[in-house]
């Protein structure tokens, strides 16, 4: 994971790892933390984690966040007084979400419609940066500009296929995909069958 | 690097040498200068550095000019260093390398090692302060930090003076307390001996217990707060009781009160708004009860806190209350009402509670 992934502010922020108490204050938190990991998944092309993984992911753990310090000084007379001073060389320590802040912030995904958990007792999760729905609504959209309503197409032609190189869906993972597909299916838009070799979809 | 004067390097009568190290280099400040290579002496009163190049050269600041030393541990490709806090230079100091300079103080660093020990020996000189009780030459005396009546707020020395008259002032303050609980003793003691008259009376079935003992009886019952409706009617009734004593609260804040129990006071103080008296009542989420002046508006407090917390980029209870001269409890209230009010917020690692401005509401 050496890719250059540009963390946000609030990353080097020391309160960020502290779930925040007045609740204005973790609305916003809880966003950006929401926000960090979407784009992180997406830059990472990764659409399952399991909270193992999570915890001891780069995203839930900054090992170089920078914490403040004021100085305790021991003077010659041997008493004991505070001086402030630019801290040189400031002391790095590590800045961790604990785990069940990092359930908050996947039960918020999971609200927005981005995450879904994929076993009962909650270990692992889909995660999707962009919602089934929208993801089904571009799909149907390219559907309908290349008049290919009725046609039908395997799963695998839609992502992998030649002719989608250019749309935002080419490479899509197949978990994702479906829950999108199900969106159009509710719709009424498209319905998944099964074909010779797996699964395709019929649009209307 | 302006405290430092030319010197021969030799020691006066009444200066002992106590250790030296070779391989020294001088920064003024952060600075590197051309004092790269020498040997630092430390004597009884002096820190003198020689060339080891040009043994000419040769430089000294007295001990008594030292204001408090660090030690800097070595690092990869770094020396250990002893970081020196220096007084202002006197106006009428002897001449040195340095005219001038920006910083007051200096950093020695041990590049042939030996900075552990060294550390120890000057920490141990200015414990002892020898060169206070060995007078040498009139030349050596003429540095001795900052003269009296010359009143500089600024700088370590500000700050360090700002610290020593508060401490002077917690002393007297905790003197006066203990004033009242001298009286408090004395009150037990009476009470402790009424109550053993009384008890040995019934004991021995000897005689009426007084009416006058009966009366004092109570009325110290009623100091140590025992609730007692008897009591309670000869001094009136409850209600009023408290009204009065509120009103009584106002005048005589300074003065040492008599013995009152904890209940009446509390009663007493949730009365000062409805009989608009300038105190008031104040209780805190936690249920702290403190009582403070109608105009002291605890909103502008919390503003000048965030002030201060956003100076410092971060700041613990403690800091917060050392910085401000306050308790820690009060100061931990503070804080804790700012983050309520969404100024402040949190961080809470195995480090401490560090309150920061809020920055999930200011940045977008």
């Amino acid at each position: 994971m050496a890719m250059s992934f540009e963390w946000p502010w609030q990353y080097r922020f020391p309160p960020f790892f502290t779930l925040q108490p007045n609740v204005d204050t973790r609305q916003k938190q809880l966003a950006a933390w929401c926000s960090l990991v979407l784009s992180f998944c997406r830059l990472h092309k990764q659409s399952s984690m399991t909270v193992m993984e999570a915890q001891e992911s780069p995203l839930f753990n900054n090992v170089k966040l920078q914490r403040s310090k004021g100085h305790l000084f021991l003077l010659p007379d041997s008493s004991l007084k505070y001086l402030w001073r630019k801290a040189e060389g400031r002391q790095q320590t590590e800045g961790k979400l604990p785990v069940e802040s990092i359930q908050i912030v996947l039960e918020e995904l999971r609200k927005k419609g981005n995450l879904e958990w994929l076993d009962k007792s909650k270990s692992s999760f889909l995660i999707m940066w962009r919602r089934p729905e929208e993801w089904g609504k571009l799909i149907y959209q390219w559907v309908s500009r290349s008049g290919q309503n009725n046609s039908v197409f395997t799963l695998y032609e839609l992502t992998n296929g030649e002719d989608t190189e250019d749309e935002e869906f080419h490479g899509l993972d197949e978990a994702t995909l479906l829950r999108a597909l199900q969106a159009l299916q509710q719709e009424h838009k498209a319905e998944i069958i099964t074909v010779s070799d797996g699964r395709g979809v019929k649009f209307f | 690097m302006d405290r430092f004067v030319w010197t021969s390097g030799l020691l006066e009568i009444n200066e002992t040498l106590v250790i030296q190290q070779r391989g020294v280099r001088i920064y003024d400040g952060e600075e590197k200068i051309k004092f790269d290579a020498g040997t630092l002496l430390l004597s009884t009163h002096r820190l003198i550095w020689r060339d080891q190049k040009n043994h000419e050269c040769c430089m000294a600041i007295l001990l008594s000019q030292i204001v408090f030393i660090e030690e800097q541990a070595a690092g990869i490709g770094k020396s250990a260093k002893i970081v020196v806090h220096l007084h202002p230079a006197p106006p009428n100091k002897e001449p040195g390398p340095f005219q001038s300079s920006k910083n007051s103080y200096i950093k020695l660093s041990f590049k042939e090692h030996g900075q552990i020990e060294f550390y120890r020996r000057l920490s141990e000189e200015m414990t002892q302060r020898r060169w206070e009780n060995m007078p040498v030459s009139q030349s050596l005396q003429t540095n001795r930090g900052p003269q009296p009546g010359r009143i500089r707020a600024v700088g370590i020395v500000g700050i360090e003076r700002k610290l020593e008259e508060k401490r002077k002032e917690t002393d007297k303050n905790i003197s006066e307390a203990f004033e009242d609980l001298s009286k408090l003793m004395i009150k037990a003691k009476e009470m402790v001996e009424l109550s053993k008259s009384i008890a040995n009376k019934i004991k021995d079935k000897q005689g009426d217990i007084t009416e006058d003992e009966t009366i004092r009886f109570k009325s110290y019952l009623l100091s140590m707060g025992i609730a007692n409706p008897v009591t309670r009617e000869t001094y009136g009734s409850g209600t009023q009781y408290h009204m009065q004593l509120a009103k009584q609260l106002a005048g005589i804040l300074q003065v040492p009160l008599e013995l009152l129990s904890p209940e009446d006071l509390v009663n007493a103080c949730k009365m000062l708004e409805a009989l608009k008296l300038p105190l008031r009542l104040r209780v805190f989420d936690s249920g702290v009860m403190v009582i403070e002046l109608q105009s002291h508006k605890e909103e502008e407090m919390v503003a000048s806190a965030l002030e201060t917390v956003s100076e410092k980029g971060s700041l613990t209870s403690e800091e917060f209350a050392k910085l401000v001269g306050m308790s820690v409890l009060l100061a931990k209230e503070r804080l804790l009402l700012a983050e309520k009010m969404g100024h402040l917020c949190r961080d809470d690692s195995v480090e401490g509670l560090r309150f920061y401005p809020n920055l999930f509401m200011t940045q977008s």
